[in-house]
């Protein structure tokens, strides 16, 4: 028992923290925003200088080779800076291809994923039909759909590789409220997928991959949303005194901080959890996705709130946290779903 | 970052768990399950010394005092099976995790000799005397008196909300030794036996029934001039210190008493159908994941070494069980529905889940108020400015 980072994980999100900080700016994500949702050099720097797209991807696959605690270390420090650019695609993707793809497609897509050659987007859906490997449906939602260069499409029966250019495909792009994180509607039409070789565990991967990655992500975006309140309560004065010194308002900033406290625990066991398959690594992980995304949203809130009139503006940074928030809660099954899922387990029903 | 314990620390486990559950299927087989404070007390004492000649009582403190130097791992670790056998809380848990820490830290190697032992075997009972009526929250407040009269303090004055003072054998009264002095200056920090004929004790009957906390009145109550624990005036910075202690390896312990009483709420939903509404199943599913969390920022806290960094999960860490203990009172009441409203025992005694409901509403209050406890979170973890304050 010794639930404190390492030295080196103290390392990696130290650099971490550097890095978005000092390259996923307000100017850059905005400019982002109002392009296709992606700041491609971000992208690119942060798989070919930082070289941590593949953190929980095997070093002979082309990975770090590290664990879920370093993903989720890497995921917080880019959630804390609304980082636009496809994380939660490149963490699933390249972990569902690294347990279940082929060899070819292991050689193949992971070079390319991990070096920010290719967007990934990985999405789960069990409604299009398919005859063997040719399919027809529609996916709706699928982050960062409207830029993905190569899908994962995951159904119970097979999950495959779809390539963006493949015939009988269309992609409808939507303006989604969180411009950080854009979602596209899939429609396909007889399209061929690559299968992977083994379905379930590609499956079984894409959970903690996922979820801790978003948990994580949450986590940071309300950390950064406390320490930015936390400096304006110090510089703003009323009443001739600085707004955080008021009792009303420091409260609220300390409920901030107990709830991300929390979430931090949070993110961690799952982390901890998975890596070391103890402590109920599938309970960590649906409570981690629900605490954390609920945290996020109500400290965003809070931050628009604390801030009066300024945290309503479209210039204020406050709006992105809050739409990056607010996607969060839904996106991967709701907090309501991941609540029901521990519960059933509790209560002695779980399948 | 890990979260499992080595083979060693395992064998540990097994070696707690199997006397504990050996005591308690045995010679104390008539203790196990209480959850009150006040139930058996004499058994409970009883109970105590029994640990004590075992080696079980304290075993965190060094070996020379009686203890263990138990790890930390293997301290989170018997609190953990302590709870799991059902062996109900310590009645002397002040003088354990209180009074034993600030005497090993500001203590005379005299007073160590003094008073350890006898905690360590369970023999000496201490109870708190902090709060007084117009000194709760604000504890600079005191004024309770304390004054040298021929080579002994004699005090008084009334101190409040003294957890089982009455079965208790020593009390340490935090008291104003300086005439005229305010706030912080001028206390001091004094141990007294309680069977004397200047200290009262006056039980204080609670919303459910029970009565653990007392009154407590000095008049011209006396102890010897060496009493003190540090120096004269300096009772503040002590006071401080033992504050510091309450955080630590028993919050696992308590967690675990957490753990049985959601175990017994989700008893009570699968046994009469409560578990099929929707919204008492994200209910429940928040409980078990706000008690988990309290587990891992348990350990996270526990595992911080550098303690010279503020630590959040420290600092959040009352607010956090208080306020989930609170909501855990009011799930288990809806669980129940009117079956909780009413008990068979015409002394006003209430089962488990009843009885959590009523004594939870203390939680978010003694040891500092949830609004307190947002002021230190705020002041001392975010570096709000404080307070202005009115008298001093």
């Amino acid at each position: 028992m010794d639930f404190v980072f390492t030295e080196e994980q103290q390392m990696i999100a130290e650099t971490a923290q550097g890095f978005f900080g000092e390259n996923a700016t307000s100017d850059r994500t905005r400019a982002a925003m109002a392009g296709d949702g992606v700041d491609r050099q971000l992208h690119r720097d942060f798989c070919e200088e930082l070289g941590l797209g593949g953190v929980i991807v095997p070093e002979e696959l082309g990975g770090v080779g590290l664990g879920y605690v370093e993903m989720a270390i890497v995921a917080e420090a880019a959630g804390y800076n609304v980082a636009a650019m496809p994380l939660l695609g490149i963490n699933i993707a390249a972990a569902m291809i690294a347990a279940g793809g082929t060899d070819a497609q292991k050689s193949d897509l992971l070079p390319a994923i991990l070096a920010g050659e290719k967007i990934a987007a990985a999405v789960g859906n069990d409604t299009v039909s398919h005859d063997g490997n040719s399919i027809s449906g529609r996916l709706e939602f699928v982050p960062h759909g409207n830029v993905a260069d190569v899908f994962i499409l995951a159904h119970p029966d097979q999950v495959w590789v779809v390539h963006a250019g493949a015939p009988g495909l269309s992609i409808i792009t939507h303006t989604t409220m969180d411009q950080t994180r854009p979602l596209a509607t899939l429609v396909l039409d007889g399209v061929a997928g690559e299968p992977l070789a083994d379905t379930q565990a590609a499956i079984t991967a894409s959970q903690p991959a996922a979820w801790i990655t978003l948990a994580a992500e949450a986590l940071g975006g309300a950390q950064a949303c406390l320490d930015r309140t936390v400096r304006y309560a110090n510089e703003r004065v009323q009443f001739g005194r600085p707004i955080g010194s008021f009792q009303a308002y420091k409260h609220r900033l300390a409920d901030m901080m107990i709830e991300i406290e929390q979430a931090r625990s949070a993110v961690y066991w799952a982390a901890c959890a998975n890596d070391e398959n103890s402590d109920d690594p599938q309970l960590a992980l649906h409570a981690a996705k629900a605490f954390c995304a609920d945290t996020f949203f109500k400290c965003a809130a809070d931050m628009i709130q604390l801030h009066g009139g300024i945290g309503f503006t479209w210039e204020h940074d406050a709006h992105l946290f809050f739409k990056r928030a607010r996607s969060i809660q839904t996106l991967l099954k709701d907090g309501n779903w991941h609540r029901e899922q521990v519960a059933k387990q509790i209560l002695g029903e779980a399948a | 970052m890990k979260l499992g314990f080595t083979p060693e620390e395992e064998e540990f486990r097994a070696e707690a768990a199997d006397w504990l559950n050996t005591q308690m299927a045995g010679e104390f087989a008539d203790i196990k399950g209480i959850t009150t404070l006040t139930e058996k007390a004499e058994r409970r004492k009883e109970w105590e010394q029994h640990l004590g000649e075992h080696g079980w009582s304290c075993i965190g403190w060094p070996k020379e005092w009686g203890g263990r130097s138990a790890t930390l791992a293997q301290q989170v670790i018997f609190a953990e099976e302590y709870a799991r056998a059902g062996v109900p809380g310590r009645v002397n848990h002040i003088g354990i995790e209180l009074a034993g820490p600030t005497l090993l830290a500001f203590g005379s190697e005299e007073q160590k000799r003094r008073f350890l032992p006898g905690i360590a075997a369970g023999k000496t009972i201490f109870c708190q005397g902090y709060s007084e009526p117009n000194a709760g929250s604000d504890l600079s407040a005191v004024r309770t008196k304390a004054r040298l009269d021929g080579g002994e303090w004699v005090v008084d004055g009334q101190k409040i909300w003294t957890s089982l003072a009455h079965i208790s054998d020593w009390i340490f009264v935090v008291a104003r030794s300086e005439e005229g002095s305010k706030g912080p200056k001028g206390l001091t920090f004094l141990m007294m036996e309680i069977d004397q004929p200047g200290i009262e004790i006056r039980p204080i009957k609670q919303i459910n029934g029970d009565a653990e906390f007392n009154e407590t009145f000095f008049d011209g109550a006396r102890c010897p001039e060496d009493s003190l624990i540090g120096a004269v005036g300096d009772g503040w910075r002590v006071a401080m210190g033992l504050l510091s202690f309450e955080r630590g390896v028993s919050t696992l312990g308590q967690q675990m008493a957490f753990r049985n009483e959601l175990d017994e709420i989700i008893a009570a939903a699968k046994a009469n159908g409560a578990a099929h509404d929707p919204l008492i199943r994200q209910r429940i599913a928040k409980a078990e994941i706000g008690l988990r969390l309290m587990r891992y920022g348990a350990l996270r806290m526990l595992s911080t070494t550098d303690h010279s960094k503020v630590d959040g999960a420290a600092l959040t860490y009352k607010i956090q069980w208080a306020s989930w203990r609170r909501s855990l009172g009011e799930l288990a009441m809806d669980v129940l529905g009117q079956a909780g409203e009413i008990t068979d025992n015409p002394e006003y005694e209430w089962s488990v889940l009843p009885n959590l409901f009523l004594y939870s509403r203390a939680d978010t209050i003694y040891g500092g108020t949830n609004q307190i406890q947002r002021n230190l979170i705020a002041e001392r973890g975010l570096g709000m400015p404080r307070e202005p304050r009115g008298d001093k």
